[in-house]
């Protein structure tokens, strides 16, 4: 079908838990929105949200925006999507936010026709699409090995429209999607109801981060879409912020390699010959993004998880060290080597690697500086990582007392530098690392995702 | 010969996904945007050089319409590995600063 007239879409904030505005809301539904869309996650911060199947978001603070969010729908009767449920929108991550949306459904006494988007890969499954050639590298990673896809805890693939349409085509009211692009999220339901794919998509890259295509990034949480048949408009969810052509194309930079050409599942948004214009006030229209249709992949993504980690943190004051800190710290660091080799056996301990971080230094740019002042103090934060968090404890408390003391003058005194913590080493957990930089080739959009609807009492419905 | 800094009103870093670290320099008007845009001091090579990676790799994006040249990269090692130093890419523009323009 094609679009008559126009479609709203609220979006309600950037990222679900980062705080939704009732009054925000309530402005959306009163100037007509059919839907809300939001994203609900985010690599950004890491791949332990997908390892561990958390969410970085508390549960409190996601309950209390999608209380609102149901509330609106209880209202208004408008369907509301969420994507990358759970930060991640892995299977453990979704059924996470399933459980919290069930909760305040019956708090709220509403029974939403709710239908889950799980799009958590099989390693068997990859496995065979990776043999038969259909699972590509993106730069800068090379050609798929099994034993990297065996090394993920967790791998998605990023849906894009098209469960989300099938979806909303079948009736339903809250949709939980697990990983799936940003935009697609957004797009949805415009493309469901007819839009142009162009505008459409550009409409969603635009707002998928909430007000920060708006002029004042601080002011409110959401935005509104309307989306119609030659392009978008978009305003801020509060009123007295704007946005302005330049706030709006902007945004286009943000976190993209390439603002020009973004690749979504089954096509490439071209948005080059796009026009940014301010039709009033606070509102923005943008017309000339194009779709360009590409053979269908999905982009796979995967977590591993990897060693344990133990820290320390002192800080140092002496003029010992702050004259001559690239020398302390290859000293201190080589003493640190020997000492922990001498006190637990080579074969218990395994692969280890010890890393000094120097901040006020170089803990960031890691670069050896040369002709710099004295610092006025510096904090080192001792990293051990090994294949156990006992061992990696180990490690730290076989370091400690050199850490504690280490002199640059041998003759003198030994100096006691400032632990922050007692007991002095902190357990940090496992390092985890995105492993796949890839796409699955396939033939149907839906044909690595799987679709669950839940009953009124929220029991997943026989397939 | 003026700094970098000296010529853009902003300039940032951050992760473009858990590989890639994207650059924005945004030029203090047109006239600086086209005197710098395609200078050969913000080349690939400088970014090759500075943060360690493949300068084939290296994708120079000018963005005309709002007075930004774009820069992405793959990040030199992976988000979040067992020294990560800036997990967001966020502090890397700091080394781009002081570059000297001819």
């Amino acid at each position: 079908m094609t679009l008559k007239g126009s479609v709203k879409v609220l979006v309600p904030c950037g990222s679900l838990g980062a705080g939704v505005r009732e009054s925000e809301i309530e402005y959306g539904l009163a100037k007509g929105a059919n839907v809300i869309a939001t994203d609900a996650g985010s690599t950004d911060s890491g791949a332990a949200y997908l390892a561990l199947g958390k969410s970085k978001n508390n549960r409190g603070a996601v309950k209390r925006d999608l209380g609102i969010l149901l509330g609106a729908h209880a209202k208004s009767g408008i369907p509301i999507i969420v994507g990358t449920a759970g930060q991640a929108g892995g299977d453990i991550n979704v059924n996470w936010t399933r459980d919290i949306v069930l909760e305040v459904a019956r708090e709220l006494g509403i029974s939403p026709k709710i239908v889950l988007l799980y799009s958590e890969q099989e390693k068997k499954a990859l496995k065979t699409l990776n043999q038969q050639g259909k699972v590509r590298p993106l730069p800068p990673l090379g050609p798929l090995e099994d034993s990297v896809i065996d090394s993920c805890e967790h791998i998605v693939g990023l849906m894009g429209v098209e469960p989300f349409v099938a979806a909303l085509q079948a009736g339903a009211d809250i949709i939980i999607g697990g990983r799936a692009t940003d935009t697609a999220v957004l797009a949805s339901y415009p493309i469901w109801k007819g839009a142009p794919w162009g505008a459409s998509w550009h409409a969603g890259k635009i707002a998928e981060c909430g007000a920060q295509c708006c002029l004042n990034p601080a002011d409110g949480a959401g935005v509104l879409l309307t989306i119609d048949g030659s392009g978008f408009e978009v305003e801020p969810l509060s009123t007295t912020n704007r946005c302005t052509p330049h706030s709006v194309s902007k945004h286009m930079l943000y976190e993209n390699s390439d603002p020009h050409h973004l690749h979504e599942p089954g096509g490439i948004l071209d948005v080059t010959s796009a026009v940014y214009a301010q039709i009033s006030e606070r509102t923005v229209r943008v017309e000339g993004a194009k779709w360009v249709t590409q053979p269908y992949t999905m982009k796979l993504e995967g977590a591993a998880a990897g060693n344990y980690q133990t820290l320390m943190l002192i800080g140092i004051q002496d003029p010992d060290v702050l004259n001559n800190v690239n020398a302390f710290h290859d000293r201190l660091l080589e003493a640190l080597y020997e000492r922990t080799r001498k006190s637990i056996p080579a074969q218990e301990l395994g692969e280890f690697h010890i890393s000094l971080r120097l901040y006020g230094w170089n803990a960031v740019s890691g670069d050896v500086p040369v002709n710099v002042p004295p610092p006025r103090e510096i904090g080192v934060l001792f990293v051990a990582t090994a294949r156990t968090q006992e061992l990696a404890n180990a490690i730290a408390h076989a370091c400690n007392p050199y850490f504690f003391h280490y002199p640059m003058e041998m003759y003198k005194e030994l100096p006691s530098y400032g632990f922050a913590f007692s007991p002095a080493d902190v357990p940090r957990g496992q390092v985890f690392e995105f492993k796949l930089n890839h796409v699955a080739v396939v033939d149907d959009p839906l044909s690595m995702v799987r679709t669950v609807w839940l009953d009124k009492d929220g029991k997943a419905l026989a397939a | 010969m003026p700094k970098l800094r000296e010529v853009c009103h902003h300039i940032r870093s951050k992760v473009a996904g858990p590989f890639w670290v994207t650059v924005d320099l945004f030029f203090d008007g047109e006239e600086k945007y086209k005197k710098y845009r395609d200078c050969k001091e913000l080349s690939a090579e400088l970014f090759s050089r500075l943060y360690g990676v493949d300068q084939a790799l290296v994708k120079r994006i000018p963005v005309d319409s709002l007075h930004v040249l774009k820069i992405s990269f793959p990040r030199a090692h992976p988000q979040g590995g067992m020294v990560e130093r800036d997990m967001h890419s966020g502090q890397q523009y700091v080394q781009l600063l002081d570059i000297e323009l001819k």
